[in-house]
């Protein structure tokens, strides 16, 4: 486990300010910090990543939240456990019907057919954190159509391209955790 | 089946309800007889008068005499009383008395007087026919019972004299591919004769002649090894047996948690009923987050809820142990066995995501799910690691409270996992404990005695035989004195042995807990608490896994000299000594041993 360099830092920050925005200030304080296990980022209070430097690296599986991880190629992926983090600090957000809630857990993009609602002035190819009707947060993804755009596209068309869903904690346990 | 199990639990005491049906039923059948008997109860009132002292004395002698009384004639009688004239028999006039009084009330008199006065008020005398009422209800209803009772006996006696003679048969006299009904019959004869063996058992056969029988039925019946089905067999009464094993036939109901990070029980199970799922909070009143599920249209761990992190699939045992280790905000807490951390989410929601909770499994494949759970239910202050749990306290020690689900053979979860039944050995029954042994003495050195608000250690496991329970924490407190047992605080459960077949333990293991399905509709569970009183030499103990296990196996082999495996028989050694005595016993006889040997050398 050690800090993240500056490059690394850089990547991670870029990546969150996509969905996040302005909004990752609140994420940089005194008593939280970002941590490197392996290939994974870690977003943990500061007393706990304090803790966890008795336990040696080859036995450290996980600490805090993972916010993602660093691929073989050096970019940096989100996974879905860093939603509950990005939630609500969301920028740009997206509620989903209910008729359209288990197809996205299935891994499918959204539909307008499925649109409930929609933060206003969302601009094209832009973070976007996905909701259910209760406010429940279920994935992120991009918008592929700005908030205008999507008034005149048919039902069929996606708005959302689907990056991660909570319905892979069950379709990826095994590749996700370590 | 159920029938026959119905007819041997009915000779419990009646429960409250049954109590009180019967009680109104007799109200009524008075209050009807009362009409018929209000001309002669004047009469009697007279009558009763002046026969009210001979009454009082001769009535507990009639009390003794009561066993004796027929009590299918009583009951014809005290049925037939109001019809008939009013008889001068004692007993009838108990039950007159008894009739025509009934309609006051009952409750205001407790006591039971005695007065030897000659001369009584009619206040008085109403007082005493009210005590007397009380007493005599009450032995009504024991009456009835008992005539209920016998009348059971006698059906059962007839039963027993039918199939006693082939109850007890040798494998071979058995047939080839028995009826598993016939097998079935035959276990709850045996266990009849066996919970009353005085009385209805073959007095040519022995008590061992008819468990053995028994333990071949079950073994048939239900598929365990001879070994596992003796083993647990051992654990109850012979009823209880029977009803343990036809417990883990059946699975558990399914459970959940919610989790209180994200939501409340009531909102949960709202969009869960929405959602066409028929569930209900877990019953008896001692989980405030437990919901248990009776049928679900949808799959119940595929929901938005449940992707969402809102509630855990969670065996609603597997909540005791939590329970019992109260954690409290802010500390520092281990959990030893941790995969896949249905407890280890339930302990950080307990802390409200404040402090941290270690939560370390030995198998690193497992800890991909404990992963995987922790962050769908958004536990914040989690440490996962991957250690041979004996490693602590090397690792790290100190802390508030540990929770150790121990590694166990898993026969309390048998409805879960049936291949218990048959992949138990007496190996694992040695290697097992002997595992759990040294994790709950890492785990108690691992505490920090001092702890402001814990230094607790909670030690379960979801096995019910006493060797993984009993006897570890038998073992734990022989071997740190400074722990001692406290109440589990939970609110159901039956108390641990603190003897079992001949082997003693200490008196406070009494005050941890056993679970058992058949009791409870929960998985078996045992679950022991702890508190470290002060500190220990081994407290900062630093030696790794290797070095405790290699140390124990040393202490086990010392305890086995001293305990079983001492007398074995040295051939060699011994053949010295034979040959000594035979010399001695010659040379008593006056021969002279040497002179013999040198005949046989010529």
């Amino acid at each position: 486990m050690r800090q993240l360099t500056e490059d690394e830092t850089q990547k991670v920050f870029e990546k969150l300010a996509n969905y996040i925005g302005k909004n990752i200030k609140n994420l940089i304080n005194k008593d939280h910090v970002f941590r490197l296990q392996k290939d994974r980022v870690y977003y943990v209070s500061k007393t706990i990543a304090n803790f966890a430097t008795s336990i040696a690296r080859e036995n450290l599986m996980s600490l805090g939240i993972c916010l993602g991880k660093f691929t073989k190629t050096g970019k940096f992926r989100l996974h879905i456990t860093a939603l509950q983090i990005l939630a609500p600090l969301s920028k740009y957000k997206v509620w989903i019907k209910p008729n359209g809630e288990m197809p996205f857990l299935y891994g499918n993009h959204i539909l307008k057919a499925h649109l409930s609602k929609i933060s206003d002035n969302v601009p094209e190819h832009v973070g976007i954190i996905v909701f259910n009707e209760k406010d429940i947060p279920l994935g992120f993804g991009v918008s592929s159509k700005s908030t205008n755009e999507i008034k005149n596209v048919d039902p069929t068309s996606i708005i959302v391209f689907r990056q991660s869903d909570i319905g892979e904690y069950l379709r990826d346990e095994d590749t996700l955790f370590a | 089946m159920g029938s026959r199990q119905l007819k041997n639990r009915q000779r419990d005491p009646p429960s409250l309800d049954e109590f009180q049906a019967r009680k109104s039923n007799k109200n009524k059948k008075s209050k009807r007889s009362n009409k018929e008997s209000t001309e002669e109860s004047s009469k009697h009132k007279k009558q009763k008068k002046s026969s009210h002292k001979d009454k009082e004395i001769e009535e507990p002698v009639e009390e003794e005499n009561l066993p004796e009384v027929d009590y299918d004639k009583l009951a014809k009688e005290s049925k037939a009383l109001f019809d008939d004239d009013i008889e001068e028999d004692l007993q009838d006039e108990f039950d007159l008395e008894q009739e025509y009084e009934n309609d006051e009330d009952e409750d205001n008199n407790n006591q039971i007087q005695w007065s030897d006065d000659e001369e009584m008020s009619d206040n008085d005398i109403e007082k005493l026919n009210m005590d007397n009422i009380e007493k005599l209800s009450a032995k009504l209803d024991k009456q009835d019972q008992e005539i209920q009772e016998e009348a059971e006996m006698e059906l059962q006696e007839q039963n027993l004299q039918e199939k006693i003679t082939d109850v007890l048969l040798n494998d071979d006299e058995l047939e080839e591919n028995e009826d598993l009904t016939t097998t079935r019959t035959r276990m709850l004869e045996i266990v009849k004769i066996l919970e009353n063996f005085s009385t209805l058992a073959d007095p040519t056969k022995s008590r061992s002649q008819y468990t053995e029988r028994l333990l071949k039925d079950i073994v048939k019946y239900f598929g365990y090894t001879e070994f596992l089905a003796e083993k647990l067999f051992q654990l109850f009464s012979p009823t209880e047996a029977i009803e343990f094993f036809e417990a883990n036939e059946v699975s558990r109901p399914v459970t959940i948690r919610t989790n209180t990070l994200k939501t409340k029980r009531r909102d949960l199970a709202q969009s869960l009923v929405n959602k066409g799922v028929n569930l209900q909070p877990i019953p008896g009143n001692w989980s405030k987050t437990g919901l248990q599920v009776f049928e679900s249209g949808i799959p119940i761990g595929a929901t938005p809820e449940y992707l969402s992190g809102q509630y855990i699939l969670q065996a609603a045992s597997s909540f005791l142990p939590c329970i019992a280790l109260d954690p409290q905000e802010g500390e520092r807490i281990l959990d030893m066995a941790s995969a896949p951390g249905g407890k280890t989410t339930y302990i950080s929601a307990m802390m409200k995501n404040t402090g941290v909770v270690f939560a370390n499994d030995f198998n690193a494949k497992r800890t991909k799910s404990l992963i995987a759970n922790i962050h769908r239910l958004g536990c914040t202050n989690t440490i996962v690691c991957n250690y041979d749990a004996r490693e602590f306290p090397k690792v790290i020690g100190g802390f508030d409270r540990i929770l150790l689900d121990a590694p166990c053979t898993g026969t309390g979860v048998i409805g879960k996992d049936p291949n218990v039944k048959l992949n138990r050995t007496p190996k694992d029954f040695m290697d097992i404990p002997h595992l759990q042994k040294q994790l709950l003495l890492s785990a108690i050195d691992s505490v920090d005695c001092n702890s402001k608000t814990g230094g607790v250690i909670v030690y379960s496991t979801c096995s019910v035989a006493v060797e993984e329970d009993e006897a570890v924490i038998d073992y734990a407190l022989r071997k740190r004195p400074n722990v001692k047992l406290v109440d589990t605080g939970l609110a159901i459960g039956k108390e641990a042995f603190t003897s079992y077949r001949g082997k003693k333990f200490h008196q406070s293991v009494s005050l941890a807990r056993r679970y058992y399905p058949h009791a409870y509709n929960v998985d078996g569970f045992f679950v022991a608490k702890f508190v470290k009183t002060g500190p220990s030499k081994f407290d900062d103990n630093k030696s790794s896994a290797k070095e405790k296990e290699f140390q124990a196996q040393k202490e086990l082999e010392a305890e086995s000299i001293i305990n079983d495996d001492f007398a074995e028989f040295d051939d060699e050694e011994d053949e010295h000594y034979i040959k000594k005595s035979k010399k001695e016993a010659l040379k008593k006889k006056g021969i002279n041993p040497k002179s013999g040997k040198k005949k046989e050398d010529k």
